[in-house]
């Protein structure tokens, strides 16, 4: 029963490395946003142009993509545990995007 | 036996409305009386959790996610289907009110299974959709099968036993970091709908999320409610009944008389106890029951006043 949050946390510091890690500029044409415990992981992600960007829903909870921008520049249907959803970034921007059931969950996705 | 956290009921002032904050509540059972507008709650033991005085009553049932499924939570069509039973098992309720989530992904099957549960119980159940009743369509499936009396957006409004009752739909085009929303559209139609009622009517108001700022980082609040409550201020007896957060919180504010239901699929944790509001992990065995349930709440006649109490699948 203690042992839980304990787990829980230890996990969180290694999400942690996993953002500082996908932080840096990715130069591969894919990229994965792991979701997971109501976050997405990693919140900021740095591409070029081109790169696919591939969420994938590991929580327990279902949730989706929305993209800020009026009209949305993408947007996903609810995605279950262990479903995905991608996006090609064809243009340069910061793409701001949030979870429309869970909307306190944000990210943005910055294309150069 | 659990106790309460200290709080200030029946010490608010009606005229102020300022600090809309949580009140935690953790309990087996909360008999709840609004008397001569001035509300007064009591812990009571489940021996005493029966529908006081007799005369209309109803209940509520929230959260029912049919659909989810984890180790923990294995069965929710079942714990969904006992909160029905023993609805039915005790004095039958005049009509029962779902506040959302009757679903968790919107799905066909899903609200198959709901029909299956809720409808042919023989009760009769007034819906309001949460979020997780329209995703992907914005709602369409849900108001086919459970929009009953709502108009094309989800509200509405309806009399039962001396009491107005008016389900509001606060889970549409929520924002980006943003909280429940009720929009200018429907606080126009309460406006209309409130407009020419005797203050004396007992009101009952019933939404998906909360209508006060439960914990705002989890988005457990409505960002226009302010200006509905306005418009219920100057009502002698306003109770207003949420689900959303699968936990039982309440709070007075003036006459004004908030509560959030159990679930019957599975618990959340205490707002902000955790790092994110997802089911509760940590659930010793066995105590599943005690965590899930219903609420039922009288009108006890000659005094206008509403108790409330929730009752627990099990011990
Ligand atoms: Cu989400």
């Amino acid at each position: 029963m203690t042992a839980k949050p304990w787990c829980r946390r230890s996990l969180i510091a290694g999400w942690g490395i996993v953002l500082a890690f996908s932080a840096k500029r990715t130069e591969a044409a894919t990229a994965t946003i792991v979701i997971d415990d109501y976050l997405f992981m990693p919140a900021e992600l740095r591409v070029s142009i081109g790169t696919t960007v591939v969420w994938e829903n590991r929580d327990s909870s279902p949730h989706n993509v929305l993209s800020v921008a009026d009209p949305r520049v993408f947007r996903s249907r609810a995605m279950a545990t262990g479903e995905r959803f991608e996006f090609t970034f064809a243009a340069p921007g910061t793409y701001g995007y949030f979870c429309g059931l869970h909307p306190h969950m944000q990210g943005f996705v910055v294309v150069e | 036996m659990t106790q309460p956290l200290p709080h200030d009921d029946a010490k608010h002032d009606g005229s102020k409305r300022h600090s809309l904050e949580c009140m935690l509540w953790a309990g087996t059972g909360l008999l709840w009386t609004v008397v001569g507008g001035v509300p007064r709650s009591a812990l009571i033991g489940s021996a005493q959790a029966q529908t006081p005085g007799g005369g209309f009553s109803f209940a509520q049932v929230s959260d029912s996610h049919l659909g989810f499924s984890t180790p923990l939570y294995s069965d929710v069509a079942a714990t969904t289907a006992e909160a029905i039973a023993q609805l039915k098992s005790g004095p039958a309720p005049s009509l029962v009110l779902h506040t959302g989530d009757v679903t968790h992904l919107s799905r066909p099957a899903e609200f198959d299974a709901a029909q299956q549960i809720f409808g042919t119980s023989g009760l009769e159940i007034h819906y309001v959709p949460g979020e997780h009743d329209v995703i992907d369509d914005d709602g369409k499936g849900f108001y086919e099968r459970f929009g009953r009396g709502a108009g094309p957006a989800g509200w509405y409004s309806f009399d039962a036993g001396g009491v107005h009752f008016i389900g509001l739909n606060n889970v549409m085009n929520l924002r980006a970091g943003g909280l429940g929303q009720l929009g200018a559209e429907q606080l126009r139609f309460l406006e209309q709908d409130l407009r020419d009622r005797s203050a004396s009517l007992p009101i009952v108001l019933f939404a998906h999320i909360p209508l006060w700022t439960v914990h705002a980082p989890w988005g457990w609040g409505t960002q226009d409610a302010e200006q509905a409550l306005g418009l219920l201020a100057r009502f002698g007896s306003v109770t207003i009944l949420n689900g959303h957060i699968h936990q039982i919180i309440q709070k007075v504010e003036g006459q004004i008389a908030f509560h959030t239901a159990r679930s019957t699929a599975f618990p959340q944790p205490a707002p902000g106890s955790t790092p994110s509001p997802g089911p509760v992990r940590d659930l010793p065995a066995g105590r599943l029951h005690s965590v899930l349930g219903v609420t039922r709440i009288s009108r006890v006649e000659g005094r206008a006043p509403l108790a409330i109490i929730d009752t627990p699948l099990g011990a």
